[in-house]
């Protein structure tokens, strides 16, 4: 692995430990944030530009604000637990084995004879730009060769939108709102 | 989050907000029409957007941001980026071409047009919808308090989430 990269990836690892084993809430939060920002600039080295936009936008940004809003609500330190569990850290050393386990049929990383680099890849590649005209491939799958994904990933947002307006709430808000707009 | 009173006093934070919301807009809105040439489009412009305003509700407070863009706005944003979405697709279908098929919203060439249409106007339906539905989040974070009653939450509006001292 490139030096960079394997700073980066022990640099995310310390920062999820961390995060794990505190018990400030205030400081793992921000810490979430940085592991976002760390995974991020990963993505970059791995050319995934796109994904990394994404991450850094959503991971470090968007879900850092939300964690501290849900964090205002509780208090600022997490309960002390009084006896180590054993059993979720079983479950949780054995659901990592796993998923270790299953990378092993994973192509190595950057190897150019993988699967994936000759099915579809190299026509998308090559005729993108007959189609679409436009120059940036990974917008050209996802807005218009998947069209159909893209669109139903934008029902998910809108339902999960939904979904927390009328779990969290809102009634109030909203209530609230036709008031001031009265007053004004 | 910090208590947002003792953030209001702080001019540094107010004075760096002041000139990093609009720019975070404007990258927003520029990551939102490059899309198609650069690294980016609707769901990433949508995110950073919403995180400009969220940056000025930090500091300014929520309720100055809710004068702005109120809560109604947000859940009627929600569902027209979805419909603007589905609306290009149905429009494609009305010009003789099959649901989100952008080559037939330009009949008269070889579809290259429509294609670019079509990926520009659904990018937008992405982050619109987007943009709105984390700014709805937000204030359902910030709407909300452990004792959570009517009153309460009117009261976290005024106080704890922050509202410009008159």
């Amino acid at each position: 692995m490139p030096p960079v990269e394997l700073l980066l990836m022990l640099l995310l690892l310390a920062t999820v430990i961390v995060v794990a084993r505190l018990k400030d809430l205030f400081a793992a939060a921000m810490l979430t944030g940085i592991a976002s920002l760390l995974a991020a600039g990963l993505f970059v080295l791995m050319d995934a530009v796109d994904v990394a936009f994404t991450e850094a936008a959503v991971g470090a940004g968007a879900s850092t604000v939300l964690f501290l809003g849900a964090l205002s609500l509780t208090s600022r330190r997490e309960k002390q637990q009084e006896r180590t569990r054993i059993l979720p850290i079983l479950i949780v050393v054995a659901t990592g084995a796993a998923l270790i386990y299953g990378t092993w049929d994973m192509p190595a990383y950057g190897d150019p004879d993988a699967v994936i680099h000759h099915h579809l890849a190299p026509e998308l590649i090559a005729e993108t730009e007959n189609k679409i005209h436009i120059p940036n491939i990974v917008t050209a799958i996802l807005a218009s060769f998947r069209g159909y994904d893209t669109f139903g990933e934008v029902v998910v947002i809108f339902t999960a939108g939904v979904g927390v307006a009328l779990l969290l709430g809102g009634l109030g808000l909203r209530r609230r709102d036709a008031r001031s707009e009265e007053e004004s | 989050m910090k208590p947002p009173s003792r953030v209001r006093q702080m001019p540094i934070l107010r004075v760096i907000a002041r000139a990093l919301v609009p720019v975070i807009l404007l990258f927003g809105l520029y990551v939102q029409f490059h899309g198609d040439f650069g690294p980016g489009g609707g769901f990433q412009a949508g995110v950073i957007f919403a995180a400009g305003l969220i940056v000025f509700a930090l500091t300014f407070g929520a309720e100055t941001l809710r004068q702005v863009v109120p809560v109604v706005a947000t859940e009627r944003l929600m569902a027209a980026g979805v419909l603007l979405y589905g609306a290009v697709g149905v429009v494609a279908m009305f010009l003789g071409g099959e649901f989100l098929d952008y080559s037939a919203l330009d009949p008269l060439t070889t579809g290259h047009y429509g294609q670019h249409l079509g990926i520009i106007v659904i990018e937008l339906g992405v982050g619109i919808a987007v943009a709105a539905t984390i700014m709805r989040v937000y204030y359902a974070f910030v709407g909300r308090r452990p004792d959570e009653d009517e009153a309460g939450a009117e009261q976290a509006l005024d106080a704890g989430a922050g509202r410009e001292v008159s």
